[in-house]
């Protein structure tokens, strides 16, 4: 087969490109240690929530040393708890859930964003380093009223974060 | 492209019969085109709150209805009328029986009055008709029967169309038995090859899941299964879209620009690299789903930027005919040879345009492809601004251009006004332009994908650059020239139809410079290709579907349908204050994703 050396030349450098981009993603999920949302946890019944004691009553838990867990409800269309209160200084490993259709979980502005899906559990790790407010969407249609469908996350200065105000 | 009448026979004039159907099929095409417009421009303006026509609940049946008319019956019907002129011409014989042809048509345009009627359905309140459950029709939001059921008519359509076009292959090969396939027939047999593997996701996920679960056989599915059917097949349909393009890049885009094909075998390579890659890819649409082991994601991830590869080659090969044209035409200089180019026919500039903007395209895509990055961007607007320019320009914009050549090979007519056409081609492009490279942006800010109302009482979207108003105005903008060209192009063809019939309109495609018989022979080996094709999509699949099921059961872990039919749960969710917050603290990055 007859190949142009200018064709071989481009075919080299869109292969050392293609290898290129490979490379920098899995730098990003190794070094960086961008984790991917994944198959932990297992899965839930979702039309039994209330008999799960992470959903039953959907709240931030506190963990460990600036270690948090919000477990969160995402459904037709509303996110509980709403708002979500966590501390500045922290990380918070969110647990959600919906129980009835697919929604989706953004953090406005930030690179927290993960698909909901009913029987399964969502889970991804954030660091909240500053005070400050974020609005949370749903990003995946679930209905008619999806456009309402929004929540708030405020992160409060250590000092003024106090435990159990998070309930609903 | 000469104006002279070569006095070469066209395809209406060697096979009538076939014509028809093929025109029948694009006008099937055109007419979803001037719906999925209607509905485009709808949104457009709804979204961005210039212009509300209709209820914000309504805005979805509004984009199932794009949606659906704009990627499953304009692309495809399209596709088949293309793919039956390409094998039709490049096998040089009739197709084998006719009647069967019209079957197929037939019942692809059933298949979508079906899936249409179920969709509108949901405008109109008094009846139980509903399918709001847009393209991507995820469980657990059901809809009517009528809607699975008439997609599922439409993909049996396209298989029996593929069923035709491999039995011209069997016939015609049986007379030629040592010649090299044909370049078109080669692109369509394997595009076909692909799309069978494809089906198989979507077969299992409509016909075993979704269908007998709308009509209440099963009770429950498990959503992140189906939804994982539904990107199997998901993805290798976007290369579906872009095949018929690609083969019109190929073939028809050198003879309009003056000049003959770079290379057939790298054609062919390009092809079958797509035939290999294009399945074992789509849980790059899930790169952000629980229940999918992040290896997993990896793997397609790594897949997906090889996909890179054949379009990179086609860039070259398209760039290179397109030069050799020019110098042909008198054309010198680095790049003055551009200047000798055929910009006045709306045929050659309509696909430039197209080509140009699916370079843009490729880039974002490589941004959606990027695992990690994608976090930022995932169902925001971003993403529809991404396929705007791939499907939406890449491949319908070369479809319209490439039309306004094919049109007088199926009619013996001229076409109405080529001014028309040269300024509905641009109209295109510059529409797509200012509202795709709004989306981008504002899917930069975390503005979401597939809203009816993206503003928010709580809080506001924080802009980088630009406001939230502007990127508005300019999405509207560009959104309205895109309904101004699409009725251009409409009309035009209408238009056509009442100019006088002339004979010897006839353009024969030109030889390519590097020939098949360049190639080894075993690129023509389809089996081959089919099988090693086939052992991808297990190996890239097996494990994943596996794991959803061993984890989750194959009808889920528990999880009740939620029937679109019924009126949307409102539930009351005023918010406490509509706050104006500052919004620079926002864009701060001060959350990022880690460990765990």
């Amino acid at each position: 087969m007859n190949i142009h050396n200018y064709e071989k030349i481009w075919l080299v450098l869109a292969m050392v490109m293609i290898i290129g981009f490979i490379s920098t993603v899995v730098y990003g999920a190794t070094a960086v240690g961008i984790e991917m949302i994944s198959d932990e946890p297992d899965t839930i019944d979702s039309t039994a929530l209330d008999e799960d004691d992470r959903f039953s009553e959907p709240r931030v838990e506190k963990v460990g040393d600036n270690e948090y867990e919000a477990y969160v409800i995402a459904q037709q269309f509303i996110f509980r708890p709403d708002p979500i209160t966590v501390p500045a200084n922290s990380t918070v490993t969110f647990y959600v859930t919906s129980p009835d259709v697919i929604h989706g979980f953004e953090v406005v502005g930030t690179n927290a964003n993960t698909m909901v899906i009913p029987g399964e559990v969502s889970q991804l790790t954030v660091e909240f380093n500053e005070p400050g407010e974020y609005g949370i969407l749903c990003n995946e249609y679930c209905g008619g009223g999806h456009h309402t469908m929004e929540g708030k996350l405020i992160v409060q200065p250590e000092d003024e974060f106090e435990q159990g105000g998070n309930d609903e | 492209m000469s104006e002279e009448l070569t006095g070469a026979p066209t395809f209406l004039d060697k096979f009538p019969q076939e014509a028809a159907v093929v025109r029948a099929a694009l006008w099937s095409s055109f007419i979803a085109l001037t719906l999925g417009a209607v509905f485009g421009i709808i949104q457009a303006l709804h979204r961005t709150d210039i212009l509300r026509v209709i209820d914000s609940t309504d805005y979805y049946t509004v984009l199932t209805a794009h949606g659906v008319l704009m990627v499953i019956s304009f692309t495809i019907f399209f596709l088949v009328g293309a793919f039956t002129w390409a094998i039709v011409r490049s096998f040089d014989r009739n197709v084998e029986d006719i009647r069967y042809t019209w079957t197929w048509y037939g019942m692809m345009v059933t298949g979508t009055l079906m899936a249409v009627v179920a969709i509108l359905g949901g405008f109109v309140d008094s009846i139980d008709l509903s399918a709001d459950v847009l393209y991507t029709f995820y469980a657990p939001l059901q809809g009517h029967p009528l809607f699975y059921g008439g997609l599922a008519i439409f993909l049996i359509g396209t298989w029996l169309a593929g069923a035709d076009w491999f039995r011209s292959w069997r016939a015609w090969k049986a007379e030629n038995p040592d010649e090299r396939i044909p370049l078109q027939a080669f692109m369509v047999l394997t595009t076909m090859l692909m799309w069978y593997i494809a089906s198989i996701g979507i077969t299992i996920a409509v016909v075993g899941f979704l269908l007998p679960w709308s009509l209440g056989i099963i009770e429950q599915v498990n959503p992140l299964l189906t939804r994982t059917l539904f990107w199997f097949w998901g993805h290798p349909v976007v290369y579906f879209w872009l095949m018929p393009a690609y083969l019109l890049w190929y073939t028809v885009l050198p003879t309009v620009a003056g000049g003959r094909l770079f290379s057939d075998p790298l054609g062919r390579v390009v092809f079958v690299l797509f035939l290999l890659l294009s399945t074992p890819v789509g849980i790059h649409h899930q790169y952000v789903d629980p229940g999918i082991a992040s290896g997993f994601k990896l793997i397609a991830m790594t897949n997906t930027m090889f996909l890179l590869l054949p379009s990179l080659l086609t860039a070259f090969t398209v760039v290179a005919s397109v030069e050799h044209a020019a110098r042909q035409r008198g054309g010198t200089g680095l790049l003055g040879w551009l200047r000798a180019l055929p910009w006045r026919d709306p045929a050659f500039t309509g696909m430039m345009l197209a080509g140009l903007m699916f370079a843009a395209g490729g880039f974002s895509g490589m941004i959606n492809a990027g695992m990690n990055i994608n976090y930022l961007i995932h169902n925001t607007l971003w993403v529809p601004g991404h396929f705007h320019l791939t499907v939406g320009t890449a491949v319908a914009l070369t479809m319209m251009a490439a039309t306004y050549w094919l049109w007088p090979q199926l009619s013996n007519r001229r076409l109405f006004s080529r001014p028309i056409g040269l300024a509905q081609v641009v109209i295109w492009f510059v529409g797509m332009a200012l509202m795709s490279n709004a989306m981008h942006i504002q899917g930069l800010f975390g503005i979401p994908r597939r809203t009816a109302e993206p503003q928010y009482q709580g809080f506001d979207f924080a802009t980088t650059f630009g406001s939230v108003t502007e990127l508005n105005m300019q999405l509207a903008v560009g959104g309205t020239l895109l309904f101004i060209s699409t009725v251009l192009f409409v009309g035009n063809i209408a238009l056509s139809t009442g100019t006088p019939k002339l004979s010897g309109l006839g353009e024969e495609l030109t030889e390519p410079l590097s020939a098949a018989h360049d190639s080894p022979e075993i690129l023509d080996n389809l089996k081959l290709w089919f099988g090693i094709a086939f052992v991808l999509v297990i190996l890239a699949y097996m494990l994943p579907l596996a794991s959803i099921i061993s984890r989750g059961g194959v009808f889920g872990p528990g999880v009740d349908p939620v029937p679109v039919i019924a009126e949307p749960i409102r539930v009351g969710i005023q918010p406490l204050v509509a706050s104006v917050e500052p919004t620079v603290s926002r864009v701060i990055a001060v959350v990022g994703s880690v460990v765990q």
